[in-house]
């Protein structure tokens, strides 16, 4: 159960009815969804609607010597067949992935398909229309592509050696950027150290795997020229911009609508050439196109993410106090980097939080990012965060383990204290309201820590061998124009919007930039704009994933939802309030300082007793405009943007703890229970806060454990299908305890951070540390995830 | 499309009878998704491997994505829609409405049919063995929580009010 704790405080004019926030109210989404009656892309259809497939390619890097279409073109239903050329030369131009944050940083131009070389396996080079897929596919199936290959760099280790022949020629080598961060002064700390702790570590290519594939279903009209696309995007704004500023159709002519999302999870932020060369052929056709990717093909041309080696050390005193990190690591990028958030943030991130918790003084790190023949990298839940918290709090333990200290005991010796904010990490990065020390009380308490620990004792005494593992974090949430997208020139939007209306009959419709896709986005914002206002959610309707219908929005990504578009609900409902207190207070005339509104009435402040309905206040602020004083304009609707003003994100942390038993025969691990205890601020809904930990937990538990997109020296992926890849399923997860740790961000007045990436930041390093405490009566630990059983037999020697 | 083979079915869906010619090679998920417009069923693989297509074949759980529609001449077929209207699973549905044990809502469906197969079976099962009824059945975003404790709270009040 969820642990709101008492300080979860209503600003004072939030403590009243209609008051939402801290409720755990159910999503309105969640009744169509139970019933079946969700609406996804797939399940749109429009009249004379075509189906795109693609020929991929099937090398990791081949040049096109040559493309014969000719049969193909005579196959039933075939509407378009479009080369990579052709689709080349309707588009604006390349794209290049690189932004002007991270200077020398390189990327190739990069077409929506394959023009004369392909550079990753499941990279497009045709796409087919047809009445049908089945057809679509059939014709895609008939086409003869004569292919030279090329050498496939695919090993991210060998991508700057001398030897290794540079993907894009023209970039003189395999280097997408470099960065590294030297504060304070490392080497003389780690000569000076009493102790220095030190490891490698390896993580895998992982996938999000959401259950929805990606999709489009594109509209063109050609009579007005308006471009209409049903798509399964976190980010209708950035994907109208893209559309429109690719395919050279005006932005205000290009509508995105994303409907029901099913999963997305950072995977659905990004531009995909599929996608854009889809949207080319109804505007070429004048026809809808619908293309729905299939399973493979989500594995061969969705972002990958996290494939990153480490060499890491850490400086401590014989009292356990962290001195200095000292980390390296080697990050594949992919074929390209993604545009236009880039695939350098996993690697660069990493360098950011490594360590974040602690107050340590000196902090040198390095990210070398290289190109590989495999599907671009970039963006995925928790940026870096998995491998940057794996590398931290391994390494803390490892110190803990050298000098006999507790895991629990070493981590609080160096962690922020409470009262030291705000603050700079020794990594560069500022730090405010956050809340380690309390954290870790609660976990400690939460987890019953000390029985636990005699639990552990008493069953490695009967050759039982269980783990503990415990893992602090910080996580960047809610990006500001002065980071990565904002000053580095990517045209996604920081800020985010809501305006807020009052209709005739006294209902609220409320549109946000911010979107949906099943965390609860409608349903928190109806929360804050009803609370704010006063009136009761039966009252609200939110609207979101349509950019015809709300003001412009970044959209959902990086935890941002209710901090950003929160707070900008927060501002506009309250500026609404203000509207209909002044025409309430002519009305009446009374002060509109005297009035307040409850459950949808005008009453009194003091005393309470209703004077004037919100549906009086719009019949006659739409209808009856003569009753009001002469010249009075109300408009019943107000727009707010927010932004954070100065900081690059809002921090928040935690702590996880998890508790594992290993088979030593078998190398399985079993996860018997996990906790978190995390302070994301202001939590509007308790539940859904809650569901966002878990599913984020999870997400993060199988990375650690079990997904790996698997890739040959050939730069081909051999485990493309769900029976391969592996994903956490029911009877493989355990049970997950949430409790929250309250302290409010100072840089809005809703004061909510974010919670969407706290689950799978830190679990991977807390499963990571119970695993080694498991294997530490062998002598043996593990620096590579996933942690298949091969890894944990290896480490004991066993294989 | 006129070169594909296509054959007769006569089968009833959510209770209404219904025929079609359907091509051979279509897959009963795609059938219901195209022909009769029942979107409720997903698909999430194709490989009969995440559950999103679970529908009710002869009272049995079977992957749409696994049964040819020509398979399916001659049979019961409920989906999702079907189970909604009959009203069979209210409890369960209420349950993962209050419990939030779906978010994108992708794999509900499947997931309910699967969770529905367990609840008609009405005996006690532990939180191990829900898991593990559940395991043919992929989400992604909920962490699998919330849904066995949505199952656990219909299945514990059903055999008490039983």
């Amino acid at each position: 159960m969820s642990n709101t704790m008492s300080d979860n405080v209503l600003r004072p004019d939030l403590d009243r009815p209609n008051s939402y926030v801290g409720r755990s109210l159910s999503r309105a989404g969640a009744t169509r969804a139970v019933a079946g009656r969700g609406r996804y892309t797939d399940d749109i259809t429009l009249p004379r609607m075509l189906h795109a497939a693609f020929v991929r390619s099937p090398h990791a890097h081949a040049r096109i010597v040559s493309i014969d279409t000719a049969e193909a073109r005579q196959q039933p239903g075939v509407a378009l067949i479009m080369t990579g050329a052709e689709l080349a030369k309707r588009v604006t131009g390349p794209w290049v992935g690189t932004l002007t944050c991270f200077p020398g940083m390189k990327s190739a131009p990069q077409y929506p398909m394959a023009v004369d070389r392909t550079c990753w396996v499941g990279e497009p080079v045709l796409l087919v229309v047809a009445a049908t897929r089945a057809q679509a596919e059939d014709a895609a199936e008939r086409i003869a592509v004569e292919w030279e290959e090329l050498p496939a760099v695919a090993d991210k280790k060998r991508a700057l050696d001398p030897g290794t022949p540079a993907i894009h020629a023209e970039l003189g080598d395999n280097l997408a950027y470099r960065k590294t961060i030297d504060n304070g002064d490392a080497e003389a700390a780690f000569a000076s150290a009493d102790r220095v702790v030190e490891d490698t570590f390896e993580f895998g290519r992982h996938t999000a795997v959401s259950l929805e594939p990606r999709g489009v279903l594109a509209a063109f009209d050609k009579g007005t020229g308006k471009l209409t696309v049903y798509t399964s995007s976190q980010c209708p704004h950035m994907i109208q911009y893209l559309y429109a500023r690719t395919l050279g159709v005006p932005d205000h002519m290009v509508q995105i609508v994303a409907p029901d999302v099913g999963g997305s999870f950072g995977l659905k932020i990004h531009s995909y050439g599929d996608e854009i060369a889809a949207v080319a052929a109804s505007i070429q056709l004048g026809r809808p196109v619908k293309f729905i990717a299939d399973r493979i093909e989500s594995f061969v041309s969705d972002i990958h993410a996290r494939e990153t080696s480490a060499k890491a050390r850490m400086a401590i005193s014989k009292s356990g106090e962290i001195l200095a990190f000292d980390i390296d690591v080697l990050s594949g990028a992919g074929a390209y980097s993604q545009y236009p958030r880039t695939s350098v943030l996993e690697g660069t991130q990493i360098l950011n939080v490594t360590g974040g918790p602690y107050r340590h003084k000196h902090h040198r790190a390095r990210a070398t990012v290289v190109f590989q023949n495999k599907p671009p990298s970039s963006q995925y839940r928790a940026v870096g965060h998995p491998i940057g918290n794996t590398i931290g709090e391994h390494l803390v333990d490892l110190a803990a383990r050298a000098l006999g200290l507790d895991a629990i005991e070493i981590r609080r010796r160096n962690v922020f204290p409470d009262d030291a904010y705000p603050a700079t990490t020794a990594s560069g990065i500022t730090i405010k309201d956050m809340s380690h020390q309390r954290c870790i009380d609660v976990l400690v308490e939460r987890m019953g820590y000390a029985e636990l620990r005699r639990e552990q004792a008493a069953l490695r005494e009967k050759g039982i061998h269980r783990g503990i593992g415990i893992a602090c974090f910080i996580k960047s949430c809610a990006p500001g124009p002065h980071g990565y997208y904002g000053m580095g020139g990517a045209p996604i939007a920081l800020q985010d919007a809501c305006t807020i209306k009052l209709e005739p009959n006294g209902g609220i419709i409320c549109a946000v930039g911010v979107t949906e896709q099943g965390q609860g986005t409608e349903t928190v914002m109806g929360q804050i704009a009803a609370t704010a206002l006063g009136v009761p959610m039966s009252s609200i309707r939110v609207i979101s994933g349509d950019t015809d219908a709300v003001p412009y929005g970044g959209g959902t990504y990086g935890s941002r939802a209710v901090a950003i578009g929160g707070e900008a609900v927060y501002q506009a409902a309250r500026d609404l309030k203000g509207e209909i207190l002044s025409i309430a207070g002519t009305l009446l005339q009374a002060e509109p300082g005297v009035l307040d509104i409850v459950d949808g009435a005008v009453v009194d402040r003091a005393g309470g007793a209703r004077r004037i309905t919100l549906a009086e206040i719009g019949r006659i602020g739409h209808f009856q405009l003569a009753e009001l004083p002469r010249g009075s304009q109300p408009t019943l609707s107000h727009t707010r943007r927010f932004h954070l003003a100065d900081d690059l994100y809002i921090f928040t942390n935690g702590i996880h703890g998890a508790y594992v038993e290993i088979d030593v025969d078998t190398g399985f691990v079993r996860l018997l229970k996990h906790w978190v205890v995390e302070d994301c601020g202001r939590i509007i809904n308790p539940q859904l806060a809650d569901e966002q930990v878990r599913g984020g937990c999870v997400q993060g538990l199988g990375g650690a454990l079990y997904e790996h997109c698997l890739y040959d020296e050939a730069g081909q992926l051999t485990n493309g299908t769900m029976a391969d890849y592996l994903v956490p399923m029911a009877a493989e997860m355990p049970d997950i305890e949430v409790a929250h740790v309250l302290t409010l961000s100072s840089v809005s007045e809703l004061g909510a951070k974010g919670v969407g990436e706290s689950g799978t930041g830190a679990a991977p390093a807390a499963v990571m540390n119970a695993v080694n405490d498991a294997l530490s009566s062998f002598g043996a630990r593990v620096t590579t995830q996933p942690m298949t059983p091969e890894v944990i037999l290896t480490a004991l020697g066993k294989v | 499309m006129s070169d594909e083979e296509h054959l007769p079915i006569s089968l009833t869906v959510n209770g209404e009878r219904v025929t079609r010619m359907v091509p051979v090679r279509q897959h009963l998920v795609d059938f219901l998704r195209t022909d009769l417009g029942l979107t409720g069923s997903h698909l999430g693989c194709e490989h009969g491997v995440c559950g999103a297509c679970s529908v009710r074949v002869d009272g049995a759980v079977v992957r749409g994505c696994l049964m040819l529609a020509v398979q399916a001449d001659g049979t019961e077929v409920v989906t999702i829609e079907g189970l909604a209207e009959s009203g069979e699973i209210a409890d369960l549905q209420e349950g993962f409405v209050a419990r939030n044990a779906l978010q994108c809502g992708f794999c509900t469906p499947g997931m309910l049919m699967t969770a529905a197969e367990l609840l008609a079976a009405g005996a006690p099962a532990t939180r191990e063995e829900i898991r593990t009824h559940l395991s043919g059945n992929y989400c992604r975003c909920t962490g699998f929580h919330a849904i066995v404790d949505a199952v656990e709270t219909t299945l514990a009040a059903r055999l008490k009010k039983s």
